[in-house]
């Protein structure tokens, strides 16, 4: 998918000027509240019309002030997921999802409604009313009317901001899930680093109306490591091994992590902040936390005062931060050999 | 005990027909105006809305002289009727416009009120989905605005029924022909010994008003329900 966007466009005091080249399956448009990202998403769906300027996908030009076209939102095929569901309220879930579908016309058709309903496990709902539906579910019905339209570029607008901490991270793999399989190009509009991360490799980071920077969200995660006050987020997707004691080990690099929050789940996701590695250059006779792993530095990186350092272990990858005083005492450097103590309780579950 | 003579009879089932018909016929052009209204972005849209509303502050009488004037055999519309051989001045017709004239605001502004309340991402939804604006209008706008249509038919109905003052004057007061319940009750109230039968008028007219509000509360309740 390659998306041009060169536009301009004022509404009241606020003032979007963008121009970016974008190519990809899976990019993030990262940036605060108001910055202007949903104001892209309008005009990239054609709700909105820019003062002037050109936007294309796939080399099909959308809008151009100069040859004066404006394809209609309708024939646009870019479909959107909302922060807020916007469902239908007066047709059940099997009519919404329809929705789009029998508007499309049928040589685009190639996500079918039977396989769709199977992926997203939607059977069971859809002759309930939307009324009858939980958060996460609404969320659901709404990813799977905006795929059955079959679009060729789906934008999906903060969609997990309305749901609480647990059902977004349920929505997740959802989402990951479809567009791996069903094979829709997307964009992921979030303010939000972590889901960002998750849902995308290529991120636009939009500030004040206008684009600041193109990049990568691994990128991204650790250039932004020093202003965040919980530092980077180490994403950890852990299979689990045993229960040990009152805590659940998990299969990690070459041994294993304990973990006070693990699960019964066979697979869990876990969010573990650079802030709470302890770095020590030799293993210390006893320890009150029950992680200590023995790890070689890959690489360093700076972020502002602080020194990002990524440390393996086997296939295993962490980032841990210290500030520059403590690299120069540790001798870190690519190469150096580690002890990465972590307490079992620094671990935050998120599904 | 209701006293009612045969001319009563006829005056209940001309209201009735005059107020069903003057709320079928102004129904789409309400729709129309109460979409441009809400959704509509062009210049003089305050002009229009001056114009919709007006029949609400104007007297009644002036609108049944104003449609006299355009109407009538030697009006601007009305020569033109004349020579397709229609006539629409003191029929039962002319009691129907000069009823949608006056209750035309209040349909407006209730499937207005129904439209406005409509999310706009809704709307957004149905376009980026593939639906055309007409199609979004029928598929999403009208059935989400079900309840201010609704409402808008039972008051353009409620208005209709007690309408008198345009109706007297483009339609007259001929028993059988165009005399509807008001215009009725207004001759026997100027006779002292039809005091009965005026009564008896009175308590239909209440009692056609009771049912229409009634059914009206009863169908927005379903409604409502099935949210």
């Amino acid at each position: 998918m390659d998306i041009r966007i060169s536009v301009e466009k004022q509404l009241g005091g606020f003032s979007l000027q963008a121009d970016v080249a974008m190519t990809g399956e899976r990019i993030g448009i990262f940036g605060p509240s108001g910055s202007g990202k949903s104001t892209l998403v309008g005009l990239l769906a054609g709700l909105q019309q820019p003062d002037r300027g050109e936007i294309s996908v796939d080399g099909d030009c959308l809008y151009s002030s100069s040859k004066a076209i404006n394809v209609l939102p309708e024939q646009r095929r870019i479909a959107i997921v909302f922060q807020q569901h916007c469902l239908f309220p007066h047709l059940d879930v099997k009519a919404n999802l329809l929705y789009g579908y029998r508007r499309c016309r049928p040589e685009h058709r190639s996500i079918d409604f039977e396989s769709l309903v199977e992926v997203l496990n939607l059977k069971d709902l859809l002759r309930r009313g939307i009324s009858n539906l939980s958060g996460g579910e609404k969320q659901r019905v709404a990813l799977g009317r905006a795929l059955l339209s079959n679009p060729r570029l789906l934008l999906m607008d903060e969609p997990l901001s309305a749901l609480d901490d647990t059902l977004r991270f349920q929505i997740i793999p959802y989402l990951k899930r479809v567009s791996e399989q069903l094979r829709i190009p997307y964009l992921f509009i979030s303010h939000s680093l972590v889901e960002t991360r998750l849902m995308a490799d290529q991120v636009v980071v939009v500030s004040g109306g206008a684009i600041v920077a193109q990049t990568t969200s691994e990128q991204l995660a650790r250039s932004r490591m020093d202003l965040s006050p919980v530092g980077y987020i180490n994403l950890l997707k852990l299979t689990r091994r045993r229960r040990a004691n009152d805590l659940y080990a998990y299969r990690w690099g070459a041994g294993e992590l304990l973990i006070s929050a693990g699960s019964e789940q066979h697979e869990a996701l876990f969010e573990l902040s650079s802030k709470d590695i302890i770095l020590c250059k030799k293993h210390p006779e006893v320890i009150s936390a029950r992680n200590l792993l023995q790890c070689t530095v890959t690489s360093t990186f700076n972020s502002g005062n602080k020194v990002g350092v990524e440390l393996a272990s086997g296939e295993g990858r962490l980032v841990a931060e210290v500030v520059n005083q403590a690299a120069d005492e540790l001798d870190i450097g690519v190469g150096s050999q580690l002890y990465a103590a972590i307490k079992a309780s620094a671990f935050r579950r998120r599904g | 005990m209701l006293a009612l003579t045969s001319t009563d009879y006829d005056a209940i089932r001309l209201s009735i027909k005059v107020a069903a018909a003057a709320m079928a016929v102004s129904l789409p052009f309400g729709v129309a105006f109460a979409y441009l209204l809400t959704f509509g972005d062009f210049k003089g849209k305050v002009l229009l809305e001056v114009v919709v509303n007006l029949p609400l502050t104007l007297p009644p009488v002036v609108i049944g002289y104003l449609l006299l004037l355009l109407l009538g055999k030697n009006g601007w519309l009305g020569s033109l009727l004349d020579a397709a051989g229609i006539r629409l001045i003191f029929t039962w017709k002319a009691a129907v416009i000069a009823s949608a004239c006056v209750g035309f605001p209040l349909l407006v502004r209730s499937i207005r009120i129904g439209m406005e309340s409509i999310d706009m991402q809704l709307i957004q939804a149905s376009r980026t989905l593939g639906a055309t604006w007409h199609d979004t209008l029928v598929t999403v706008i009208l059935p989400l605005s079900l309840h201010g249509i609704i409402a808008g038919m039972s008051l353009m109905f409620a208005r209709s029924l007690g309408e008198f003052g345009a109706t007297i004057i483009v339609a007259g007061n001929i028993p059988g022909v165009t005399q509807t319940i008001p215009l009725a009750i207004y001759d026997y109230a100027s006779s002292p010994t039809s005091e009965d039968l005026a009564l008896s008028l009175c308590a239909v007219s209440i009692a056609i008003s009771v049912v229409v509000l009634f059914s009206h509360e009863v169908f927005d309740k379903k409604l409502a329900r099935r949210r």
